[in-house]
């Protein structure tokens, strides 16, 4: 099936867009059952892209092959190519612990680690070998938590257990932890579902000050989340991507006729 | 008559009592019968229960007489045939006792021509006649109750009758007692042995026990000898078993049961999981005297030709790391089964967000899932620990009986447990200090698993509930 | 905005943003080959450890087969007896009369065995001392061998029997070797005779224990096993059982059932020395019950056992989905009758499981038994549950002291015997799982 672009997406100043990744004919099994259809889409830095869907679509599945977390489940399958910085990050010469750190991920449940929150954001640097010095590791850890805007509620806590946050503050303490390892790309799961009103809010804001600095996809399940958030938005429907564009477009003029039902609510 | 005839005649009372029951509850059900002026035809029990509860009230009583007296009897009837036995060639202790009513019991039943004690021949034939009415009386009372209770049980049966509900109870109460069994049998093991500790502790002071470095328990041969010549220091047993139990086997123990779970639970694909766990549950089931058998003919040897070679020239056929090593392999699937355990509870999503960072499967597992597991496997650990101090054969058929105070595991070594066993095997006299030290033992061996267990659980419990 | 955006707004940076990570240099490149050797290694030491398990089993299996396998053959030296009444000192009219049996048992067997052994020469020794008995069942079966000479195989002693499997290194000098020059040349003159032969040893299975390796087998204690057990299954399934039911299905949360249960679950980790101990102080001394008989060693078991079979129970009722218990309730069944005629029935495959797998760790214990007596030497095969028995593990034990090297070929064969048991009880647990068991 032809997808459409949205009129203008290729064609912008390729100085103003830096692409990071580039996905091109994906497909997933799970064993016989094919989960992701023939999906091609661009990832730049300088704006948000938003996965939006109803359940099971296949967007969580997708963004798990962009880090290659599809990896530890037996039964999957990917084909295609996915290129990070050019490179193919599926053929052998990628190395996944490397991709793994240049793509971060931040899961839907907050998940860190039951270590103090000062080892929960040196946990990446140290097993990459990113800072040599204690005094480097600190600085490290201090300015991955000023960029996940944790550091001034936590900067007097650093040694208290990580997971004796808030839902909220955890959320934070999980982005600040894939930041210190310099990330080129943040993938998230739908960061925000377990959390409440205020705290997503306060991580809607993260998101719009880390971008630019890291290229940004968000998987949500709220239409108006990926309306507030993003730059650009891909509907996905059943394993295929069925329109990507314009996130002010997508959410008021949409070309296919799958993807204005969905957004009005038609099902979903 | 016996125990068992009369048994029987009373389950064919019971059934009998039963098939009536149930007819006239039937009888009951049928549509259109009257009784007493009552419409019938709708009842609040079904018949069998009707049978039932007469049938239960028949039994119960009876079965109750029955083994009391099986239980008691035997004491009573060996009271009266001794007595029976002119005083001079009475037995005197009760080991002769004992062994003397197994002797007319033989003789008894036929099997045996003659005993050791001339007096066994006529004091079987008391023995014949004393247990013969006996049994009589004690069934006579038990089929009279069994018959009134069914003669009672049968007058209350009514077509409004809550058969089903008395018999229900009755089956509660049966459930409720057969949890109280295990009470009983704490109550019972707690009990046995502090009765007989504090016998012993008549005996010996009880921190000559508990802080005494030489075990040589020897008892005065004669009555009249004053004074124990024993020694009842217990430290070179207690040093014994931690030696064998909580550090040999731990050192192979651990390592190996931690790497195989790690590897089950991590590495390996869940078909092979599946063929490789059973195989670690075939180590556990086989019996102890198996291994105690391949560690004295196999293993003991073994050790002690490597330690000649290293040139410790006195090493004993019998080793503390020959039995200790043993005992290590057979607690590996301890290990491993509670460390599995504690690495599955760790939520997936941990695993995941250490993947994501881009660390390799072994540094999530050493710096993040066994970190987090480990109040668990800490809790496996202490459970493998008491599993390994209340091992007995292992140690008796291959560490030897030598109460050692030493560090070399190349020499031999005793543990409570092979303490417990040497001296209550054999002929002993029940009373003297020597086998009353093993019940003392056996307390403090309780005490101490008891309390590597519940603390143990309880950890485990708290790891558990910590990823609820 | 919020306070997110104004904190950071205001602070001045700490420090100076870190440069940018390099992915390919050569430190990192090095770096990441060291973390991956460094997983291949802690991968490698998993399996390690599996293999090492796997092959300790392997070593095990191995050993005992090797040293017991010989133990189901046994050696028989041919003899001619003439089975002469006036030397025996039997009246051969009333051998044939009512009393036959006890009149032919009174013959004097052992010396009519030494007058036929004395056409085998100088070799005669190599006869069992217990040989005569084999006389004795011959003409019990058939008396009318009164008075005809006949051939007939017997056992040879123990130490001919492992010559003849080869268990004798016969390069050894006679010193260190473990049998001397003299029995060797009788074997082999006899050997070249025709008149041994090496075949299935049908003692091994049928007859009790001995003092000489060649006469001993275990039906003794097999037999003492299967009465004790009986007695185990007979009291703690039931129990068990009940228990289970009541814990899972009707007992209030209250401080009784706590008691309850946390005994049950220290009872299933109590060592079992302890049961003998309990056994020994209650059954046997306070309550006078038999010494060494399987009723005793059967109550100890049970109380042993019980607590593996509420536990296992517990778990099988608690996999039936309440979805059953509702429906039942829903047409009116009443507690009791929803757990007996509908969940019960739902969780019995796994209640057996659990039963077998108790009854197995029954089997194999040795300690508890030991303690209440069963260790005595008892040669005679137990008929009732008075009777003193004894159980296999504890006849591998016994055997197991001895140093005559035929024991120590029959302790393996027991063990062999045993392990074979546990075998098929286990693998009937399993098949029992992967058959019934449902997965809601």
């Amino acid at each position: 099936m032809e997808i459409p672009t949205v009129p203008g997406h290729h064609g912008d100043a390729a100085a103003d867009i830096t692409t990071k990744i580039t996905a091109r004919n994906v497909n997933v099994f799970y064993g016989e059952k094919q989960a992701i259809k023939d999906v091609s889409i661009d990832v730049s830095l300088e704006n948000v892209t938003a996965f939006i869907g109803p359940s099971g679509c296949g967007k969580s599945t997708f963004l798990r092959c962009m880090n290659r977390m599809n990896d530890t489940v037996a039964s999957a399958r990917v084909e295609g190519s996915i290129e990070l910085d050019g490179q193919d990050i599926y053929k052998s010469g990628m190395d996944v612990v490397q991709l793994r750190a240049r793509v971060g991920m931040v899961f839907q449940k907050p998940n860190p680690f039951p270590k103090s929150i000062y080892d929960n954001v040196a946990y990446g640097p140290r097993i990459h070998g990113l800072g040599g010095s204690k005094a480097d590791l600190d600085g490290i850890v201090e300015q991955s938590l000023r960029r996940a805007g944790l550091w001034e509620e936590a900067k007097d806590r650093l040694l208290e257990s990580g997971t004796a946050m808030s839902g909220g503050q955890q959320q934070r303490l999980c982005i600040a932890r894939a930041i210190a390892v310099d990330p080129e790309v943040i993938l998230m799961d739908e960061p925000c579902s377990a959390l409440d009103p205020i705290a997503t809010a306060k991580i809607e804001e993260l998101i719009d000050e880390l971008r630019g600095k890291y290229a940004i996809v968000i998987v949500t399940h709220n239409m108006q989340q990926a309306a507030r958030v993003s730059q650009k938005t891909a509907f996905f429907h059943l394993g295929t991507m069925v329109e990507y564009g314009e996130t002010s477009t997508i959410f008021t003029n949409p070309v296919q006729p799958r993807t204005k039902d969905y957004i009005t609510g038609r099902y979903g | 008559m016996s125990l068992t005839v009369i048994t029987l005649v009373l389950l064919g009372l019971s059934l009998v009592a039963f098939t009536t029951a149930r007819a006239r509850g039937a009888m009951f059900a049928a549509p259109g019968a009257r009784h007493g002026g009552l419409e019938l035809g709708r009842v609040h029990s079904r018949p069998n229960y009707h049978g039932a509860y007469v049938a239960l009230l028949a039994l119960a009583p009876a079965l109750l007489v029955v083994a009391v007296w099986g239980v008691v009897g035997n004491r009573i009837v060996a009271d009266h045939v001794i007595d029976s036995v002119p005083a001079a060639s009475r037995p005197a202790t009760d080991l002769d006792r004992s062994a003397f009513m197994s002797e007319v019991q033989g003789i008894a039943s036929g099997e045996m021509e003659a005993g050791f004690n001339p007096a066994t021949v006529p004091a079987a034939k008391v023995y014949n006649e004393t247990s013969g009415s006996y049994n009589l009386i004690a069934g006579g009372i038990a089929l009279m109750l069994g018959a009134l209770g069914a003669f009672f049980a049968y007058r209350s049966l009514t077509p409004t009758f809550r058969a089903r509900n008395k018999v229900e109870r009755v089956v509660m109460g049966l459930l409720i007692l057969a949890s109280l069994v295990a009470v009983l049998t704490t109550l019972g093991i707690v009990l046995s042995l502090i009765f007989e500790s504090v016998r012993f502790f008549e005996k010996v002071s009880i921190v000559e026990f508990l802080t005494g470095t030489v075990w040589s328990p020897q008892t005065a041969l004669r009555a009249d000898q004053v004074g124990s010549s024993g020694a009842f220091g217990a430290i070179p047993l207690f040093w014994g078993t931690i030696f064998i139990g909580a550090i040999i086997a731990m050192i192979v123990a651990i390592p190996l049961g931690l790497m195989t779970a790690v590897y089950l639970t991590q590495y390996a694909d869940p078909r092979v999981r599946k063929w490789l766990k059973p195989l670690l549950e075939i180590l556990a089931g086989v019996p102890t005297v198996v291994y105690g058998f391949f560690a004295a003919l196999t293993v003991a040897p073994l050790v002690r030709d490597f330690a000649i070679s290293i040139g410790i020239s006195n090493a004993s056929s019998e080793s503390a790391l020959a039995a200790g090593s043993v005992m290590g392999v057979m607690i590996i699937p301890f290990v491993s089964s509670m460390a599995d355990d504690a690495l599955t509870a760790v939520p997936q999503a941990m695993r995941d967000g250490s993947l994501a960072m881009g660390a390799t499967t072994s540094e999530t597992i050493r710096r993040v899932l066994l970190p987090a597991a480990l109040p668990g496997i800490v809790g496996g650990v202490l459970l493998a620990v008491s599993r390994a101090i209340g091992e007995t054969m292992i140690v008796v058929m291959a560490a030897g009986l030598a109460a050692n105070l030493t560090a070399n595991p190349f020499s031999s070594v005793t543990t409570v447990t092979a303490q417990i066993v040497q001296l209550l095997t054999g002929d002993q006299e029940f009373d003297s200090a020597k086998t009353l030290s093993a019940f003392a033992l056996g307390l403090v061996l309780f005490v101490i698993t008891l309390l590597l267990n519940v603390y143990a659980l309880s950890v485990v419990k708290r790891y558990r509930e910590a990823y609820e | 905005m919020s306070s997110v955006m104004a904190t950071t707004a205001s602070t001045p940076a700490a420090r100076p943003d870190k440069a940018p990570t390099e992915w390919a240099s050569e430190t990192m490149k090095r770096r990441i080959a060291g973390r991956y050797r460094s997983e291949a290694v802690f991968k490698y030491l998993g399996l390690v450890a599996l293999v090492l398990a796997g092959l300790f089993l392997v070593f095990l299996v191995y050993t005992i087969v090797a040293k017991g396998a010989t133990g189901f053959l046994g050696t028989e030296v041919k003899v001619t007896v003439t089975y002469d009444p006036a030397a025996l000192g039997i009246d051969p009219a009333a051998a044939r009369g009512p009393n036959g049996r006890q009149v032919i048992q009174a013959g004097d067997f052992q010396t009519l065995l030494s007058k036929a052994g004395e056409a085998l020469g100088p070799s005669a020794t190599v006869v069992s001392e217990g040989a005569w008995v084999a006389l004795r069942t011959a003409v019990m079966d058939d008396p009318s061998l009164l008075g005809k000479t006949v051939a007939i195989w017997v056992p040879v002693n123990s130490n001919v029997d492992q010559l003849a499997k080869g268990k004798y290194d016969l390069q050894e000098p006679e010193a260190t070797r473990g049998i001397d020059d003299a029995s060797v040349a009788k074997f082999k003159d006899l050997d070249r005779r025709g008149l041994i032969r090496t075949g299935f040893n049908w003692t091994f299975l049928s007859a009790a224990d001995s003092n000489d390796p060649e006469l001993s087998g275990i039906w003794g204690a097999a037999k003492g096993s299967l009465l004790t057990l009986a007695v185990t299954l007979a009291l703690s399934f039931p129990i068990g059982v009940l228990a289970a039911v009541y814990l899972e299905e009707f007992a209030p949360k209250n401080r009784i059932t706590d008691l309850v249960e946390v005994s049950i679950n220290n009872l299933a980790a109590v060592p079992s020395i302890i049961f003998g101990l309990l056994g020994l102080a209650v059954f046997l001394n306070f309550f006078n019950m038999p010494r060494s008989a399987p009723i005793v060693g059967g109550l100890t078991l049970a109380l042993m056992t019980f607590p593996v079979i509420v536990i296992a129970g517990r778990v099988a009722i608690k996999a039936v989905p309440p979805s059953i218990r509702d429906a039942a309730l829903g047409v009116g069944a009443s507690k009791v009758q929803v757990v007996f005629q509908h969940v019960f029935p739902l969780a019995l495959p796994g209640i057996l499981t659990g039963t077998i797998i108790g009854m197995s760790r029954a089997l194999g214990e040795t300690a508890p038994l030991l303690l209440i007596g069963m260790r005595a030497f008892v040669t005679d095969v137990p008929n009732s549950l008075s009777n003193p028995a004894t159980v296999l593990p504890v006849q591998v034990f016994l055997w197991s002291d001895d140093v005559q090297r035929g024991f120590v070929e029959k302790t393996s064969t027991a063990i062999i015997v045993l392990l074979i048991f546990l075998m098929m009880m286990n693998s009937l647990a399993i098949y029992l799982r992967n058959r019934f068991e449902r997965r809601w």
